[in-house]
């Protein structure tokens, strides 16, 4: 398995992750369906969970993907969003509390709610020392690109990879809601729930640490 | 903090039906002159158990003339919300407040014969932080637990209207005020909602001078106790209608919405009607166009009596009014229980249609001038008063004491704190256990009641009943 293969299985990856995390929004899905009465309020509820936790993703992403026309600074950029993604998993794991912010939000309002979990959890930076390994891959086999077509590239890639890791967790949130309402029952609901928490934030460490070493060491 | 949810949180009412049946209580004990401290009474109601229907601990506070009322737990069903999910909290802490002085304890009951003071907030720390006085109703909900109160600022809690403040329910750190526009709320008292439809419904007794040394009845009498219910955008923190019911319906007070969130009404009690003396009981639910509406579904007549039988309160009316104190509404929305203090009664209405309530049973314990004897043979001081019932909705509890210097007024030759069960038929109807009696320990009275895993009127349900 190549770099880039095992750098796109973990996109993909993340996206099951985050989708089976109730945090992330599925059992949201589950009580549209049940409250409205109707099969149909699932998907779309499904599909606004997904497109907030896109926006969150590429609000993450895009920032990144412009720095990489500093070329020269590819190491440094690359430790420190490493240094930030552990700061963020340090963070959560001693600040155990909850995000209030997401108490206010309207129960109708599924894309705004699920774009702010996303980013109180620090979903969207779980991916960045993933997509840098990418963007940094490319630019290596690459290398002769000018450094605007590399940035260019680097947007493209960014709302790819923010794409596909939203198609995998709205794939895994759906599978799971989907069992539940049709046959598994709200039983089921606080069965399935585990207080992912702590790995949570220990995930966030260690990708934090590949990140720093994979800039470090190349990939 | 859980690894998994804590087992008595339950994402349907239907499903907290089906939960193992509770193993305790746990009551309020109240010295109404303030001779002895206040507490809370542990009762095993394990059939099995050699101590069943005993008060088997006591978690006694180290003050005195809290005058305990009603209490919470830190966290319930809510907990599973599928936008606020704190999944992992334990049900673990009752939220004590003394109505008289404002100082609230937390008590840790994760070892029921074991239960004892986790932390004790003192009333300064409140009126600081709220500049809200004597705490009253809990619900664990969105941000932390709320708690409604009695009064505002100042030595007679009429500096300011009383409201709602909010509470961490993990630091029980006092976190401050609910309201954003209160609108023309500006007294309190019960609250309750439903979190997926996002509203909130609160109601009003009256300010601190009205209740605390005794009914004022000529308040009462030119109607300026409570008569409006208040519906607020809970998350915007809004008042959004507030619904007078007309100022002869005094004192409204316990809020009862459908436990299934895909319901939008409820109840809410009327204590009585200064036209008639009647008790009433209004459904309230939002119609197709978004507006909140009522309507009078249940009233209850007084009954006629001779002054002499009377207390001095009510010579004047030659009769007994019923008293409508408590309701409760069982987890299935079928039954909706309603104490008649006054009358010695308490009711059990069919509400499956919420606008046509059939009375379904009947028990018959104290009163005023009927004296109703408990079936074991003895006493039964005061009236039927805060009622609660089993998840399974199979056993109804209550005991007798109203507030202290109104037990007093209304009964003013009754002493004690009682504790009764009665069992609900397969297909309504009521019945009290003849074995189920529990004495309060003398000087002591009995109030609000909450059962070990939850209960019919504390658990939030985010999901249907399906």
């Amino acid at each position: 398995m190549t770099t880039a293969t095992a750098l796109w299985g973990a996109v993909v990856f993340s996206g099951f992750y985050h989708g089976i995390n109730p945090g992330m929004g599925w059992p949201l899905a589950v009580s549209a369906a049940l409250m409205e009465k109707k099969h149909s309020a699932m998907p779309k509820a499904i599909a606004m969970l997904g497109l907030g936790h896109f926006l969150a993703m590429i609000g993450i992403l895009l920032p990144f993907s412009l720095m990489t026309i500093l070329i020269e600074w590819e190491i440094q950029i690359r430790l420190g969003a490493g240094l930030l993604v552990i700061a963020m998993g340090i963070y959560l794991l001693i600040n155990r509390r909850h995000p209030k912010i997401l108490a206010r939000v309207h129960p109708a309002r599924l894309a705004l709610w699920s774009f702010l979990a996303a980013m109180a959890h620090g979903a969207g930076l779980m991916l960045v020392p993933i997509f840098l390994g990418i963007a940094g891959h490319d630019d290596h086999s690459a290398g002769h690109h000018a450094a605007q077509l590399l940035m260019d590239n680097n947007v493209i890639t960014a709302f790819v990879v923010a794409f596909i890791h939203t198609m995998a967790m709205t794939a895994a949130g759906a599978i799971i809601a989907t069992i539940i309402y049709f046959w598994l029952g709200l039983k089921f609901l606080s069965k399935t729930w585990f207080n992912l928490d702590l790995v949570w934030a220990i995930s966030l460490i260690l990708v934090g640490i590949f990140g720093i070493t994979a800039a470090l060491h190349g990939h | 903090m859980n690894i998994r949810p804590d087992p008595t949180f339950h994402a349907s009412a239907k499903l907290a039906m089906q939960a193992p049946s509770e193993n305790y209580a746990f009551t309020v004990m109240l010295s109404p002159d303030g001779e002895m401290s206040d507490g809370i009474a542990v009762v095993d109601l394990n059939p099995d158990s050699k101590t069943y229907g005993e008060i088997v601990h006591q978690v006694i506070v180290p003050n005195k003339g809290d005058e305990f009322h009603h209490f919470g737990w830190n966290a319930c069903s809510s907990s599973l919300s599928p936008l606020s999910g704190h999944a992992f909290l334990e049900r673990r802490y009752l939220i004590v407040p003394g109505i008289r002085s404002s100082r609230i304890y937390i008590i840790d009951v994760k070892d029921p014969l074991k239960a004892k003071i986790h932390k004790t907030i003192e009333p300064e720390e409140l009126f600081e932080k709220t500049g809200y006085s004597r705490p009253h109703t809990i619900h664990c909900g969105p941000e932390g637990i709320y708690v409604s109160t009695l009064g505002g600022a100042g030595s007679d809690g009429t500096d300011g209207p009383p409201g709602i403040f909010i509470m961490d329910c993990e630091t029980f750190e006092i976190i401050g005020r609910y309201e954003m526009d209160r609108g023309k709320q500006d007294k309190h008292y019960d609250f309750w909602w439903n979190l997926p439809q996002d509203y909130m419904v609160s109601s009003e007794w009256g300010l601190p001078p009205q209740f605390e040394n005794g009914i004022v009845p000529e308040d009462l009498l030119a109607n300026k106790y409570g008569h409006s219910i208040h519906f607020w955008d809970l998350r915007a923190r809004k008042n959004i209608q507030t619904m007078d019911f007309g100022e002869n319906y005094q004192m409204a007070l316990e809020v009862r919405p459908a436990h299934d969130p895909t319901k939008s009404y409820g109840f809410c009690g009327v204590v009585v009607d200064t036209t008639n003396l009647q008790g009433a009981i209004f459904t309230w639910w939002r119609d197709d166009d978004g507006k909140w509406q009522s309507k009078k579904t249940i009233t209850i007549d007084p009954v006629p009596a001779s002054a002499d039988e009377l207390p001095e309160l009510l010579k004047g009316f030659e009769a007994v009014p019923p008293l409508v104190t408590d309701i409760d509404l069982s987890l299935d929305d079928k039954y909706l229980y309603v104490a008649c203090w006054g009358l010695g009664e308490m009711h059990q209405y069919d509400v499956s249609d919420p606008l046509n309530p059939k009375l379904a049973g009947k028990v018959e314990l104290g009163g005023i001038i009927a004296h109703h004897k408990h079936p074991n043979g003895k006493g039964f001081a005061f009236g039927p008063q805060m009622v609660e019932i089993s998840r399974d909705g199979e056993r109804v509890y209550w005991t007798n004491s109203l507030y202290s210097t109104w037990d007093d007024q209304f009964y003013p030759n009754d002493e004690g704190g009682q504790m009764v069960m009665a069992h609900v038929g397969k297909n309504g109807g009521l019945e009290l256990d003849k074995d189920f009696y529990i004495d309060f320990p003398q000087g002591l009275r009995a109030h609000q009641i909450r059962l070990e895993g939850g209960d019919c009127s504390t658990d939030s349900f985010c999901y249907p009943s399906v």
